[in-house]
């Protein structure tokens, strides 16, 4: 059962990783993010059924960092839509060397 | 304070030394003086300090009446009567009273203290000298060196002509330098030079001695450019401090072979090591070599004499001072301080008597045919320097000092003679608005009814530099040209080989040019008397109505050095001299410094035969036959009535016209090291390595460098959020990859 577990996670880990690397829409992107950390909690919690607890501790934590960085992150989102009217990555290059 | 401190220092050192107690005591305070009337000068030259009449910077360049009423206030005494007839607005220190007191009155003080100490020294009998140390001043490792004075026979001798000469010329520069604006820094600087001249002959060790050595070139350079707004006294300022510091670099290196190898530095240590050095050694050879390169620069020997007449550019009481009376026969006297080490070296003593004849010989020639009034000086110092070099290279140590003390009796008296000269020259085309040439002889003649006094005591000077007895270098000139003949009999210097020539030969030699030298200063200087003095006056008709005597301030300083000149040979009468003419005690300063040099003489003449008395008469009258020869000789073929003015002057054709270029040696050195040295420093270090290498390659490559990292850096900064997420998931990837296939 673990390895089929593990599988699945896998997989949505890697559809939110290429999600990440492909749009360019901020919120997509954000939504991919999410994804990849609702992967790494699926992982935790079939590893603490096999191997006790303590991983489910770390899905709460898990959880609670990314209510935060929802937050921060559509805020900071918001905020860039507000100066720019565009959530489009590609025009927001500021940084660039 | 310090007096205090340096009082409880000397008393703790000198004890059991038969001059403690005594005068000698206040050693400290003879350099000490001078020092204080440098300070005192010094800083009245700060206030309101002035470059010179041609000084832009002055609010009233051309307006002095306001500044001369004031100074004329306030030294009213010293305006009555000085420069008599001189009406014109003068531009002269607001402290030209004060400097003039102070800058004589402490060389007079210090005359008067070694006056003492001389007087304390002739009533004991000290084998050696009396040491004052005051302080530590280095110590490094095996090296320690005190800040310390002693003071012996030589060192006394020394300081007597410093002080005693020195005063005289201070005297006569209050006459000649009181109109100067740059009058209290005058001052200051001829004290400072005292001060170091008497460091110089009193330090106990070769590194104080070294400092003093420093000290007198220094001031030597600051009173060349004196009147430094003139870009050609400034660049002679510069020539003889340059070539000064190739000399110096044999000092040095004197120095580091001396404590290298002896591992002391003061006198009395090394010339107890260097008795134990292999005689005629390598060692000691290049010891003394190098040590002479110092001395051929402070000296103005070949290859070293260009700075010296160069060196005139100063005003005329300095040329008296430092270029002809102390600081140029420093040399002299570091041979006679460093005797022990000469006496030990046969081929150093013949290269330094060979470099001194060829020098006098050199010079004198170019002597004859010089116009500046002081050029001829020069020449004939530089000359009259060669044969002390004979005299303390041959091992007659006495007889150098003793021409260096006469030397500078009546070269001095030359020197303010022609000051005087120039002086009065100066103030007539001054008042005729000229811009002649006041030191060119062309543009003299006939001063003798203008100047008498100055005329006569000239005229004595220049029978004692002629050597015609019974004047003081008569004595001091035969004495090292009979010395440098009998040591060709079979003395340590006869025997030895000279690059190949037997010392015998290269001594008769030596002798017979000393002889033509001789004929040659007897020449020029009754060419320069001649000229200066006789004949129709040149000056202009005009100019004519303003010559008159020097201020007695100038002449009576003058007259003292003539009555020296008269019996200065006195002070070293010849044996065979007082054996025809008993005219008073003979070799007194032989005696004098017996306990110096006596042992080094007496190791140099070792297995000399004696030359009889006939032969040291015959001698004699050899000396005063080409000195006699010479004067006729140029006052019978000399004809000033045949000169014209400078302006109307032809240049002279062939050989004369080298000589009177002085033999082209300045263009020569000009072409050979000056110019390519311009040359390498402007197109290789400054345009290829400073230029090319330094800011090119290393400082503005180095930018370049960093800059081109910098631009690749930037260039992976794209701003797109996307690349840095494949950055960051491809680093990953790599990095669980390279975990997972390890």
């Amino acid at each position: 059962m673990l390895a089929e577990s593990l599988a699945l996670t896998a997989a949505l880990f890697t559809i939110g990783v290429i999600g990440v690397l492909v749009h360019r829409n901020a919120i997509i992107i954000f939504m991919c993010v999410e994804l990849m950390l609702t992967a790494v909690n699926l992982t935790f919690v079939a590893f603490s059924r096999f191997y006790g607890a303590p991983g489910q501790v770390f899905v709460i934590f898990v959880m609670t960092v990314s209510a935060a960085e929802a937050a921060v992150g559509l805020a900071i989102i918001i905020a860039i839509f507000r100066h720019r009217q565009t959530i489009n990555l590609k025009d927001i290059n500021l940084l660039r060397g | 304070m310090i007096v205090a401190f340096l009082q409880a220092a000397s008393s703790v050192t000198a004890t059991s030394h038969p001059l403690s107690g005594g005068a000698a005591e206040l050693l400290w305070l003879l350099p000490l003086l001078p020092l204080v009337g440098f300070v005192i000068n010094g800083i009245l030259s700060l206030n309101s300090a002035r470059l010179g009449p041609n000084d832009p910077t002055t609010p009233e360049h051309h307006t002095y009446s306001g500044r001369a009423d004031e100074a004329a206030a306030l030294s009213h005494a010293e305006h009555s009567g000085a420069v008599g007839d001189d009406h014109h607005a003068t531009n002269r220190h607001r402290w030209a009273g004060v400097v003039s007191i102070v800058g004589p009155g402490v060389l007079l003080l210090s005359f008067g203290l070694a006056l003492a100490m001389f007087s304390a020294m002739r009533g004991v009998t000290m084998e050696s000298p009396f040491i004052q140390s005051y302080f530590q001043w280095m110590a490094t490792g095996d090296l320690s060196i005190d800040a310390a004075l002693q003071l012996d026979q030589l060192s006394m001798v020394m300081v007597l002509v410093v002080t005693g000469v020195g005063s005289l010329i201070h005297v006569f520069s209050v006459g000649y330098m009181r109109e100067d604006p740059g009058y209290p820094r005058y001052f200051a600087y001829l004290n400072l030079f005292v001060f170091f001249m008497l460091v110089l002959v009193l330090g106990a060790n070769y590194p104080v001695l070294f400092v003093g050595w420093e000290g007198v070139g220094l001031c030597s350079y600051l009173l060349i450019g004196f009147w430094f707004s003139e870009k050609v006294n400034a660049d002679a300022g510069k020539k003889a401090f340059i070539v000064n510091r190739i000399g110096d670099f044999g000092f040095l290196v004197a120095m580091f072979l001396l404590f290298a190898n002896l591992g002391v530095l003061d006198f009395s240590g090394v010339n107890a090591g260097a008795l134990k050095l292999p005689v005629g050694g390598v060692l000691i050879t290049a010891i003394c070599l190098f040590m002479f390169l110092g001395c051929a620069g402070k000296s103005a020997q070949i290859p070293l004499y260009i700075w010296l007449p160069d060196a005139m550019a100063g005003p005329t009481p300095v040329s008296a001072l430092i270029h002809a009376a102390t600081m140029v026969t420093a040399g002299v006297y570091l041979i006679a301080r460093s005797a022990v080490l000469f006496s030990l070296s046969p081929v150093a003593s013949l290269t330094v008597a060979l470099v001194g004849a060829v020098t006098a010989l050199f010079a004198a020639t170019i002597g004859l045919k010089q116009w500046d009034i002081k050029k001829v000086l020069a020449y004939s110092t530089i000359s009259q320097l060669g044969y002390m070099f004979i005299g303390v290279g041959v091992g007659a140590y006495v007889s150098g000092i003793f021409h260096l003390v006469t030397h500078s009796f009546f070269k001095a008296l030359l020197f303010l003679g022609a000051g005087s000269v120039i002086h009065v020259m100066h103030a007539a085309y001054h008042r005729t608005h000229s811009d002649e040439d006041a030191q060119d002889m062309r543009n003299m003649g006939g001063l003798r009814s203008f100047m008498p006094v100055t005329s006569v005591l000239m005229w004595i000077a220049t029978l004692a530099i002629a050597g015609i007895p019974p004047f003081a270098g008569f004595f001091s000139k035969d004495e090292i040209l009979a010395t440098a003949f009998e040591r060709a009999h079979g003395s340590t210097l006869a025997t030895a080989s000279w690059l190949g020539v037997p010392g015998s030969t290269l001594l008769y030699v030596i002798y017979g040019i000393g002889l033509l030298s001789a004929l040659l200063t007897a020449i020029y200087m009754t060419r320069m008397m001649l000229y200066t003095f006789h004949g129709p006056n040149r000056t202009g008709a005009d100019e004519a109505k303003h010559l008159h005597e020097a201020p007695s301030i100038m002449t009576a300083p003058l007259f003292v050095l003539a009555v020296l000149s008269v019996i200065g040979g006195w002070l070293n009468l010849p044996e065979v001299i007082t054996d025809l003419v008993p005219l008073g005690p003979r070799d007194l300063i032989g005696h004098w410094l017996e306990p110096v040099v006596g042992a080094s003489t007496a190791r140099v003449s070792a297995g000399e035969i004696h030359a009889s008395a006939r032969v040291e008469e015959l001698l004699i009258v050899a000396a005063v036959f080409v000195a006699a020869a010479g004067i006729v000789f140029a006052w019978a073929r000399l004809k000033p009535a045949r000169l014209v003015p400078k302006r109307d002057w032809v240049p002279e054709e062939g050989f004369e016209r080298v000589v009177a270029e002085k033999y082209f040696v300045d263009e020569a050195l000009d072409r050979a090291i000056v110019t390519p040295t311009y040359a390498i420093s402007r197109n290789v270090l400054w345009k290829l390595i400073d230029n090319g290498l330094i800011d090119g390659v290393m400082v503005n490559g180095s930018a370049a460098v960093a800059r081109g990292f910098g631009w690749m850096g930037s260039r992976l900064q794209t701003g797109n959020t996307g690349i840095y997420a494949w950055v960051l998931v491809i680093g990953v990837v790599a990095m669980l990859g390279a975990f997972t296939l390890r």
